[in-house]
């Protein structure tokens, strides 16, 4: 289905914005591609490691962000063009990687593609990646469409050969995760020899050492790369203006927010009084065509996410020209003509600009738009987030969040990154008290199960995906089996990386590619490491309560319970049913019944409706995946399995 | 030029419904099929945790001209097409107008609020009311029901998109779909996917 590897020039293609970013590397002929998966990062890999074998290319899913970058910078090292991708908080995981790579510089071109999430569409954080291009000192590149997406990142290979420094290239949600056309360049043929060249003279870059020191020597070499590149970015045509020469207001703006002030030019008609400066090229800004601009007027808007980094920026630049261009008015996150919080759409755009024009703008009717208003609120009930049916972590979850009531001690769950983190949520039982970065469960888990010594007496429980176990929760377990912290780790193994498209992590027999590799296996390196370990079906509702009742009685040390079972969504999985699911309305008595119908008010999976005419319980055929552990929590035995 | 089969520019669609519907598959379908006809297509959806008994929305941006925001503005939806029912009502709070069209499933999908017993969720025929009031125009189709009846209910979304075509809003054909969902779906899905946008069309 792909038509990544599509070689006729000039061809046009619907692209998902990490679509055009994958295809824009294949026209640079990048070899290697290397990732952790993160929403809305996990397509640009995902694309490469389908054509892989067809492009002459190595791809893989790494263990984290920061093995990632490193993977793909040997590859650079090499004479190998290369690219490492992540979600905004893997930047942070790579990040005492980058600065070092920064340091040292690259040989062949380099380019890291963080995407951002703006509003936390996907993410528990809305964190920004450009302010890390600014402090290790590379440049930052946004695409402000989806031609640019694949046009700039072919760019950025040059660049990066140009300056010999790794170059970020910022990409967000709605530019990831939107789709638009992209015409089409070739594909180079071209083979590339790997070589690491380490003979030369120690300070030479090409052939010398890779490092970054000495700092002072280096860091000097860095800030001239810096420089290199910002006098390339004064005639970069990825910088683009449209206007009047003389406009009353100049928005500058990038990324996907290019394209909702484009709108709200448009909404508001208002181009012949507003100018707009797509900025591709955000750090370092170009100072002489910055200057032509900001001379065009005296008023300017900024138009960005999340935080005011192009603004501030932008105001330095001002600041410094001030004795030449006057001094500027200006509008954006600081003077909150923007919110300083969440993504931005046309709408959001649309507003801040009519107030700083002085338009008055109602998109509909206000006896429409009240009634909407109205229906929208009492008839279409809010869709809660929820565990899909027969999702292994709702079973997991009831049995631990019923393991620490019936232990009675006040015991809590420390949470991880995944669907599971959705146990927050009544779909989980409000079971996880505390979430934070990838592995974090487990740190903190560490250092809960020490504070015995100041009368802490509760259980301490963490819970880790397997992908999670592999990314950093190995070294907080490792502290906490050192340290003789005392916790139980629950690893819910669900055989791959559910939450964003199950790609392969270490624990399984295939890799990114499709090729056989060994897998790691979770309860052996758990048990190696010294802890006690115990394997479960978590569909077994009786055995995993038990279990995790005398490991959570057990205050010698680090227990792990491995939960295994497959992600009801896997491909291996999807659509077929181990038991076919009834209700013997004979029996179930619904509000009647001493359970006060526990299955739909508590147990809640979407598989299962109260009828509210026939007070009964009923099972919705198409939506019930057949995992059959319903039938355990009816305390009557109304729901029947029958194996299929 | 491909443009003057538009009856507006941008022509704005939305595909709504719940994860797990299909909604990604059928908007890529559909725009694929238009980018074919040589307009310019934007999409913008979100994906992710919204999947998990979340509602998803696909905005469908298509032009003549250039590409736009994956965002509609607010109020600019021109069709909505809804493959579980509330979700055409929860559209029209940001994106309706009066002259909004909507083309609905009728297969409910509870939510999770309304299994539990918390939350109300609208007889159809009250859905079907609101909707006629707030819309130019409205179509119901029961294509899930139709779609178990061809052996899988996420055929659903390939009578909806059928139905589209069906009301003729959009310049879409059979041909078209045929040359998309060709190199979408395995090869011996092929002919039943034919046979559920036929029904679609059929059903409007």
């Amino acid at each position: 289905m792909s038509n990544l590897m599509d070689n006729r020039k000039g061809r046009q293609h619907l692209l998902m914005g990490n679509e055009a970013i994958a295809r824009g590397a294949l026209e640079a002929g990048v070899k290697v591609a290397a990732g952790y998966p993160g929403t809305p990062s996990s397509e640009i890999v995902e694309s490469l490691s389908r054509v892989a074998k067809e492009a002459n290319m190595y791809v893989e899913w790494s263990a984290n962000e920061k093995v990632a970058m490193e993977v793909a910078a040997a590859a650079s090292f090499a004479g190998l063009r290369s690219m490492c991708t992540m979600k905004q908080n893997g930047v942070n995981v790579a990040s005492d990687f980058l600065l070092h790579l920064a340091g040292s510089g690259t040989r062949a071109g380099m380019v890291i593609v963080p995407c951002d999430d703006p509003g936390a569409l996907s993410s528990i954080n809305e964190g920004e990646s450009r302010y890390f291009a600014r402090l290790v000192e590379i440049p930052l590149i946004e695409p402000g469409d989806f031609q640019e997406a694949k046009d700039m990142t072919k760019w950025a290979y040059e660049l990066s050969e140009e300056i010999r420094n790794v170059v970020m290239l910022r990409s967000v949600t709605r530019m990831s995760h939107a789709s638009g056309n992209v015409r089409f360049d070739t594909l180079p043929r071209d083979n590339v020899k790997a070589m690491f060249k380490f003979d030369g003279f120690i300070l030479d870059q090409m052939e010398g050492l890779v490092i970054s020191a000495p700092v002072d020597y280096k860091h000097a070499q860095q800030q001239e790369k810096i420089k290199k590149a910002r006098e390339i970015f004064e005639e970069c045509p990825f910088n683009t203006y449209t206007g009047p020469d003389r406009p009353e207001l100049l928005v500058i703006t990038s990324s996907a927010c290019n394209l909702y002030a484009k709108e709200a030019i448009e909404i508001l008609g208002l181009e012949d009084r507003v100018g707009l400066l797509k900025l591709g090229t955000t750090w370092p800004l170009p100072p002489n065509l910055m200057k032509k601009y900001l001379s065009m007027t005296d008023r300017v808007m900024v138009i960005e996410e999340v935080l005011p980094f192009l603004e501030e920026n932008v105001k330095v630049i001002a600041a410094e020209m001030a004795s030449d261009i006057g001094i500027k008015r200006f509008y954006g996150k600081n003077d909150a003509t923007l919110p300083m919080v969440g993504e931005l759409n046309p709408d959001i755009v649309v507003s801040g600009m009519s107030r700083v024009m002085g338009i008055d703008y109602k998109p509909v009717p206000d006896d429409y738009a009240q009634k909407a208003q109205l229906y929208a609120t009492t008839k279409s009930p809010n869709r809660e987030l929820t565990f899909c049916p027969g999702c292994p972590h709702r079973a997991s979850f009831w049995s631990i969040h019923n393991a620490i009531e019936l232990d009675g001690r006040k015991g809590f769950v420390c949470g991880d990154i995944g669907c599971y983190t959705m146990a927050l949520l009544p779909c989980g039982f409000s079971t996880l008290k505390t979430v934070h970065a990838m592995g974090s469960g487990t740190g903190l888990a560490s250092g809960f199960g020490k504070l015995g010594q100041f009368g802490f007496d509760q259980p301490v429980l963490a819970v880790s995906g397997d992908s999670t176990f592999f990314h950093t929760t190995i070294p907080a377990l490792i502290n906490a089996i050192h340290n003789r912290s005392n916790l139980t780790l629950v690893v819910l193994d669900n055989s791959g990386t559910a939450m964003t498209g199950f790609q392969p992590h270490p624990g399984l027999e295939k890799n990114a590619m499709g090729e056989e590799v060994p897998a790691i296996d979770i309860a052996g390196v758990c048990r190696a490491m010294g802890a006690r370990v115990e394997v479960r079906d978590p569909f077994d509702l009786e055995e995993t309560r038990n279990t995790l009742n005398e490991l959570m009685e057990d205050e010698k040390g680090v227990k792990v319970l491995v939960l295994r079972q497959m992600c009801a969504l896997s491909p291996e999985k999807k659509a077929k049913k181990r038991y076919e699911m009834s209700i013997d309305e004979e029996i179930c008595i619904g509000e009647n019944c001493g359970c006060d119908r526990v299955c739909t008010r508590v147990f809640r999976c979407p598989g299962l409706v109260w009828d509210k005419e026939r007070k009964v319980t009923r099972i919705d055929e198409v939506i019930c995946t057949g995992c059959g552990v319903c039938a355990d929590i009816c305390p009557a035995g109304a729901i029947k399995r029958k194996e299929v | 030029m491909a443009g003057k089969r538009l009856s507006k520019d941008p022509y704005n669609l939305i595909i709504t419904g719940v994860g797990g519907q299909g909604n990604v598959m059928a908007s890529r379908v559909l725009a694929n099929m238009l980018v074919n006809k040589g307009f310019y297509v934007t999409i913008g959806e979100t994906f992710g945790a919204s999947q998990r008994g979340g509602s998803v929305m696909s905005h469908l941006r298509i032009s003549s001209k250039t590409s736009w925001s994956p965002q509609i503005p607010a109020g600019s939806a021109d069709v909505v097409v809804a493959l579980e029912p509330i979700e055409s009502i929860r559209v029209l709070k940001d994106y309706g107008n009066p002259g909004i069209k909507i083309l609905s499933n009728t297969r409910p999908i509870q939510p999770v609020g309304v299994i539990a017993g918390d939350l109300e969720y609208p007889g159809l025929d009250e859905i079907k009311g609101i909707a006629r009031e707030m819309a130019s125009d409205a179509w119901f189709v029961d294509a899930t029901d139709k779609a178990m009846e061809l052996g899988n209910p996420i055929l659903g979304n390939v009578i909806m998109l059928g139905a589209l075509a069906g009301i003729g809003v959009l310049p879409l054909d059979k041909q078209g779909f045929k040359k998309v969902i060709s190199s979408t779906v395995a090869k011996d899905r092929l002919d039943i996917n034919l046979k559920a946008y036929d029904i679609g069309v059929g059903m409007v």
